[in-house]
């Protein structure tokens, strides 16, 4: 094992976070590490899904939001005025809740992200970077026959995978995914879980998730947040054999939450 | 406020563990005093007594895995489930060594009666007791306690090794007592392991309330 700093992909420091003046983040640090998976847990409210999108700037889109201290990831601040934030979110990849395809072929949602950054050399390595990704997303198999078929026609979980695989394509270092199975029957579900433990040998990623059993499965660290606040990380096992703090384990024993 | 469901059982378990623990230490009591007065009947009730303990165990076997199964129960709730899982083997075995005192106690009430031993009834008084004070460490998560009572077992494996030696003394002197003494010294063995067992209670005892694994450690 390397030294601790140079494993740190994504670093916080005392991040507050602002929809216009109601506060909705207080002083939060917090490292994430290189190809682990951490999973934010915490109450309906409590900012896990507020604090996700800082890491790639998506509450952005949200006119009175504001960020107050320091995200870096690799060391730079990505809230520096000269940030590049197209090129940060292909960095730093989102699957969501509700999966959303986009209306055309599965071949184009997954080909459109390698399209518009021009990664792909000609139309035969477009065909082979649509292939890999569909097959990282443990999806190709399943769709290889019909890639010129609608997205729509997917299943839930298999359009769920197909984001995914839209985010693998521009080839991302870390992927964000904010509750990407609660939408999902069980087999969809244990399928999603099975590709994040995969995943996270070639990226660093950051699960939000109000199923504790489902953070405890597949994560090697878990946040627990409360109004706001970091109330505890640890490594998964001892966030749920015998975590630090009490507030803690009150919310995983379900005393509350 | 109501209960929630989780509690209750684990509460339900709580109280399962203390039934069986009080049983197994009501039954090291018993063989000993079937002993000491040379009650066959005591002894034959120590045994038929031990087919409870078994369906005790397995009760609480059953609890344990419905609460794993159908709760999924995390941090402290977790460590109670496991180590009550844990600790009613350990129980259930110690309740057996009692059955195994009870078995001698049959074979020497058939032969001549032998000196007193007071060092043998030291010995089992005083790991009816440690248990006793295990059990309460036990309910009341007490890893303090717990670990104070493990430093107490030398004190049993030492009235062991001295009544070993007056035992083998007494057949060396006496070959007409052999047979006796020879269950005698099995007796003294069931007691030395119960000695045991207790120890693994309080190391079980300590992981429950600290999450701290002692077990096989220099340390304690």
């Amino acid at each position: 094992m390397g030294n601790i700093f140079e494993m740190i992909k994504i670093s916080v420091s005392n991040l507050n976070f602002f929809y216009g003046k109601a506060q909705a983040l207080f002083d939060i640090s917090v490292d994430v590490l290189e190809k682990e998976v951490i999973a934010f847990i915490g109450p309906s409210g409590c900012g896990k899904s507020t604090f996700l999108r800082t890491f790639n700037r998506m509450n952005d889109t949200i006119p009175i939001a504001r960020a107050d201290g320091s995200v870096t990831i690799d060391g730079t601040d990505i809230y520096a005025p000269n940030t590049d934030v197209v090129a940060l979110r292909r960095k730093v990849g989102m699957v969501f809740q509700k999966s959303n395809p986009f209306p055309k072929s599965i071949f184009d949602n997954v080909a459109y992200g390698i399209r518009i950054n021009r990664i792909h050399k000609d139309k035969a390595d477009l065909a082979v970077r649509v292939e890999k990704a569909l097959y990282d997303a443990a999806l190709w198999d399943e769709v290889k026959d019909r890639l010129q078929t609608s997205a729509f026609g997917l299943s839930g979980g298999q359009q769920q995978r197909l984001c995914i695989a839209r985010a693998l394509a521009v080839q991302p270092e870390v992927i964000l995914m904010d509750e990407p199975a609660s939408a999902l029957d069980p087999i969809a579900t244990q399928k999603i879980e099975e590709l994040v433990v995969e995943l996270k040998k070639k990226y660093t990623i950051v699960i939000v998730t109000h199923n504790m059993q489902q953070a405890a499965r597949v994560s090697d660290r878990t946040a627990f947040f409360m109004l706001g606040k970091l109330v505890e990380v640890n490594p998964t096992q001892k966030m749920f054999t015998n975590p630090n703090e009490k507030l803690t384990e009150d919310y995983i024993t379900g005393r509350f939450g | 406020m109501e209960k929630r469901l989780i509690d209750q059982q684990l509460d339900t378990l709580r109280d399962e563990v203390l039934l069986l623990g009080g049983k197994a230490e009501s039954a090291v009591q018993k063989a000993m005093k079937a002993l000491t007065t040379r009650d066959s009947k005591l002894a034959q009730n120590v045994l038929d007594e031990d087919r409870i303990i078994n369906q005790m165990e397995l009760e609480i076997d059953r609890l344990s895995v419905e609460i794993i199964a159908l709760h999924q129960p995390a941090a402290h709730d977790l460590r109670l489930v496991i180590s009550v899982a844990k600790i009613t083997p350990v129980l259930e075995r110690l309740a057996d060594h009692a059955g195994n005192i009870a078995e001698a106690v049959l074979i020497i009430n058939n032969e001549p009666q032998l000196r007193p031993f007071p060092e043998m009834s030291i010995m089992s008084d005083h790991a009816v007791e440690m248990l006793r004070s295990a059990l309460d460490a036990f309910i009341a998560e007490d890893a303090e306690a717990a670990r104070q009572i493990i430093r107490r077992d030398k004190m049993i494996d030492h009235s062991y090794k001295k009544v070993f030696s007056e035992i083998i003394a007494m057949i060396i002197n006496d070959p007409t007592t052999t047979t006796s003494g020879a269950q005698l010294l099995f007796v003294a063995k069931h007691l030395e392991r119960i000695g045991d067992y207790v120890k693994d209670l309080c190391e079980l005892t300590v992981y429950l309330a600290d999450a701290s694994i002692i077990k096989h450690s220099l340390k304690r």
